[in-house]
């Protein structure tokens, strides 16, 4: 028989990830799959960037508790996984009086629970945010906010669980789930695993995995967002987080930095189908409009990228982090919505102490290092860490995406991580090599050949994203 | 730090004409700096032929035009500097760039041409509908792939957008063996020169749809599988019921370029509805010394006027350096009026040392007109044009004795006759 793996978690999102990572704090054999090619390629990418304070969620829910536990670990958490993180704070602003009562039912609830918040009035928002709509009424500001950058969080945290001894295993579609003597019989579309305890992290398929093991009383109906992403040039537009007031259907279009300084516009929120991101003129015609009600002179011709993500929402309406009915060695964490990144951290806790320990013993792993190595982000460098970094390795000199200025050195050096990436959008995430105005246009079939070069195939192999989304049709000689 | 008297950002058409120029005007200390592994951009990559009638009374290749101003830059011993990405830039004129053997460089200069070039439109700026897949890839990229790296990015394969570069590559790609099924073209008209919807599409029995574009592109797959095309009304307005599928793994995007000046917005110098610089009748811009030319100031139908326009450009930084350029002149603003685009130079400064061409594009294409060049009342000039298309850059010559006692703004119009 095989090797029984401890614990095998399906999905390698922000959920799934964090909690490997918490998993790799002991000595256990843990392998991580994930259907898609890449760590963090769904939800946990295409998303807002925002890590809340917790002033939204309603008081008692899990998404209010893992929230502010989750919000006050980030500080902590971006040092040793090496993520840009900035604690902007966020404004929900009232444009009209009568939304006025609502700022103050929002400050009642953020006190409960436990998130410190402070309501402005027109002058003040005005004060912080001079290019809002004039006619804002007054803000609830919220300082702990903070914007992240996602995919690093999420590629950081699997980088490190797997230098922690973590199994990560890429484009394993689970089929199938079993359970034969005592042990549960995972199949995927390439192979069969076997573990003790299997943890259901499969995001927007949360709900089709658990099926798998018994019946349910909930389902995800994925809610699409979609986003406007503006290039850097814009200094200044807004310096914080800016919302409108909440509705039923979520938070609303904000208007955001991004940690790379660019400007995020968005989500829109509507039913679709679990793998639909796709875009469309109507929706993002209805983002703009209602992003300019808060800030007028939004620069949309400087719009780099549209895109769309989707939200794990869940018929409960609140996350679900629970042992199955039928057995509590299977685990699920679904309803992984928004605020999931936040929370994240949090979650992976709970679920590691107080829902894995009493199944099986934890012993510490006496090798467990939480940082990873810092990666060198040229641009951000002083130029004396610059010239040392050139002289150490002169690849940090050779620029190979034009936009955003990121040398050759650190498509390499991502290389060389125990998460590397596979395609060009996974170097992409992990540098912002092709993250630019010019979208790859310059740097792309750069980054291709040193792909193909670096795994020794074809340029026809190196995917644009996902498995399948090759960019080379043939070459069209003999490759010399 | 090192001191340059004229520092030169790329070596494109526009940059290698400004050098060889500045040169041939008494600036001895050149630097260029070109971020590719060799001189000439964009140009090595348009293998096909149509260029240099104007400059060399010849049709060339780009690689045989880039040619001949490489020859010039080593004949007159001009330095450049390879595989040197400039990554900063100040307002008193700091070059800062990087590269393997020289790390990190800042080069104070007391001249700068921007000659930059431009980039193209993506799909994220265009917010095309539908699936993210691959398949999706902009005509100059696909062109560098099949004539620099000698890579084909599909079999069956829409054009969207009939400007110059979509149309090239729909002759190159079939040439290669790729099925073209057609070009879209948003607008009821072509973006690109009449030689070449000859020579690129009609030659090879490709559609050409105008008034159409890409509604949806569908691949769930990972890799593009439909794309599908609608009519659009006068208002360019999507009109349901139009819908035409094709069949396909690649769509092309050739849905124009933008002047590609980050290094200009660093600095917050001012820039214009044609996305480059705003400058004066020498191709300065409103900071001090920096000079720009070619597609990073405007894009240009013909690679020809891009080197005649970087040569200006290049004469006037020697002209700078020598002090002969006065920034303290009173300005005089040139605006477009009814019928045009937009309109070069956007100001002019007094006392021109040399006569002014104004650039100008149309908003549509247009018969039988009079382009009325004016200063309040005074008609500084009158000439009627029996044709002009937006594809097409419409250049007109001002002696600069006509300009002497004008003060007001100055507008270019046009008018039917």
């Amino acid at each position: 028989m095989k090797q029984i793996h401890d614990v095998l978690i399906i999905g390698a999102g922000v959920t799934g990830t964090m909690i490997a990572r918490e998993l790799s704090k002991y000595v256990l054999d843990v392998v991580i799959l994930d259907k898609n090619n890449d760590a963090g390629d769904a939800t946990s990418s295409a998303n807002s960037a925002i890590i809340h304070s917790g002033y939204d969620p309603e008081p008692g829910t899990l998404k209010a508790k893992f929230n502010v536990l989750g919000n006050a670990k980030y500080p902590k958490l971006v040092e040793e996984l090496d993520v840009p993180f900035i604690q902007c704070g966020s404004l929900t602003i009232a444009i009209e009086d009568e939304q006025l009562p609502v700022l103050k039912e929002l400050a009642e609830r953020s006190k409960i629970n436990g998130v410190p918040v402070q309501l402005l009035n027109k002058e003040e928002v005005l004060k912080m945010e001079p290019n809002i709509n004039p006619e804002v009424k007054g803000a609830l500001f919220a300082p702990t906010a903070g914007i992240i950058d996602p995919f690093n969080l999420v590629v950081h945290a699997m980088e490190n669980a797997i230098d922690n001894g973590v199994t990560f295993l890429r484009s394993q579609e689970v089929l199938d789930i079993k359970k034969e003597n005592d042990v549960y019989k995972v199949k995927t579309n390439k192979d069969e695993f076997y573990a003790k305890i299997v943890i259901n992290a499969a995001g927007v398929f949360s709900d089709k995995i658990a099926q798998m093991v018994e019946p349910i009383d909930w389902a995800i109906t994925p809610r699409k967002g979609e986003y406007f992403l503006l290039d850097h040039y814009a200094d200044g537009l807004v310096n914080h987080t800016i919302f409108p007031l909440p509705s039923k259907k979520g938070k609303g279009v904000l208007v955001s930095q991004t940690s790379s300084g660019n400007y995020i516009v968005g989500p829109s929120s509507e039913l679709a189908s679990p793998d639909d991101v796709s875009t469309d003129g109507e929706t993002l015609g209805n983002i703009r409009r209602a992003a300019t009600l808060m800030v007028p002179s939004i620069p949309f011709n400087q719009t780099i990228r549209v895109f769309a993500g989707e939200r794990a929402t869940c018929t409960r309406h609140d996350f679900i982090i629970e042992y199955a009915k039928s057995d509590k060695n299977f685990i699920n964490v679904a309803g992984i919505e928004s605020p999931g990144l936040a929370s994240s951290p949090a979650i992976a806790e709970y679920v590691v102490e107080t829902l894995v320990r009493p199944l099986i013993t934890l012993k510490s792993n006496p090798k467990f290092n939480p940082c990873i190595k810092k990666y060198h982000r040229m641009h951000y460098l002083s130029e004396e860490e610059q010239q040392k970094a050139i002289a150490e390795d002169s690849d940090f000199g050779e620029i190979i995406c034009n936009c955003e200025h990121i040398s050759l050195g650190e498509i390499k050096e991502a290389l060389s991580r125990s998460c590397p990436p596979v395609s060009i959008k996974g170097v992409k995430r992990r540098t912002r090599s092709g993250y630019g105005k010019c979208q790859g246009g310059f740097c792309q079939p750069k980054v291709l050949l040193l792909l193909a070069k670096h795994y020794g195939v074809s340029p026809t192999e190196i995917p644009l994203a996902e498995d399948g989304s090759y960019i080379i049709d043939h070459e069209i000689k003999e490759a010399k | 730090m090192k001191t340059v008297d004229l520092v030169v950002i790329g070596s494109g058409a526009a940059g290698m004409a400004a050098a060889v120029e500045a040169k041939k005007n008494g600036v001895d200390d050149i630097l260029i700096l070109e971020k590719e592994e060799r001189l000439g951009g964009i140009l090595n990559q348009c293998i096909h032929n149509g260029f240099g009638l104007t400059e060399f009374k010849e049709e060339l290749t780009g690689p045989e035009y880039l040619q001949r101003f490489v020859d010039q830059v080593k004949e007159l011993k001009i330095p450049y500097k390879l595989n040197s990405q400039v990554i900063d830039l100040s307002k008193d004129k700091v070059v800062t760039y990087s590269n393997k053997e020289d790390g990190l460089v800042k080069i104070q200069a007391k001249a700068i041409v921007m000659a930059t070039g431009c980039y193209e439109r993506n799909a994220g700026a265009i917010m095309l509908p539908g699936d993210r897949c691959s398949g999706v890839i902009t005509a100059g990229t696909a062109q560098r792939y099949l004539n620099i790296n000698g890579l084909m990015v599909g079999k069956r394969i829409v054009i969207l957008g009939s400007g110059d570069i979509g149309l090239i590559m729909a002759r190159r790609l079939t040439l290669e063996g790729a099925k073209v099924l057609c070009v879209s073209e948003l607008m009821p008209y072509s973006a690109g020169l009449n030689r070449n919807i000859q020579q690129c599409l009609i030659d090879f029995n490709i559609p050409l749809y105008l008034s159409r574009t890409v509604s949806k592109v569908v691949g769930k797959n990972g890799r593009l599988e439909k794309v599908i095309l609608s009519a659009v009304d006068d208002k360019l307005q999507i009109i349901p019921g139009t819908e035409m599928e094709f069949e396909c793994d690649t769509l092309i995007l050739s849905v124009g370029l933008i002047p590609y000046i980050s290094l200009l917005n660093y600095i917050d110098c001012p820039t214009s509805s044609t996305r480059g610089a705003v400058v004066n009748q020498y191709m300065e811009t409103m900071v001090d010394g920096i000079f720009t030319a070619g597609n990073c100031l405007h894009v240009h139908d013909v690679v020809d006027f891009v080197s005649d326009e970087a040569r200006l450009a290049g004469r006037s930084a020697a002209l700078y350096l020598q002090n002969k350029i006065n920034n303290s002149e009173n300005k005089i603003n040139i605006k477009p009026g009814n019928g045009l685009s937009y309109v070069l130079p956007q100001f002019i400064l007094e006392n021109s040392l040399e006569d002014i061409v104004i650039k100008f594009r149309v908003r549509r294409p247009v018969q039988d007109q009079i382009v009325w060049i004016k200063s309040g009342e005074t008609v500084i000039m009158k000439q009627i044009k029996p044709v002009m298309i937006p594809s097409e850059m419409v250049m007109i010559k001002i002696a600069k004795d006509k300009l002497v006692g004008i003060k007001e703004d100055i507008v270019v119009s046009l008018e039917d006759r």
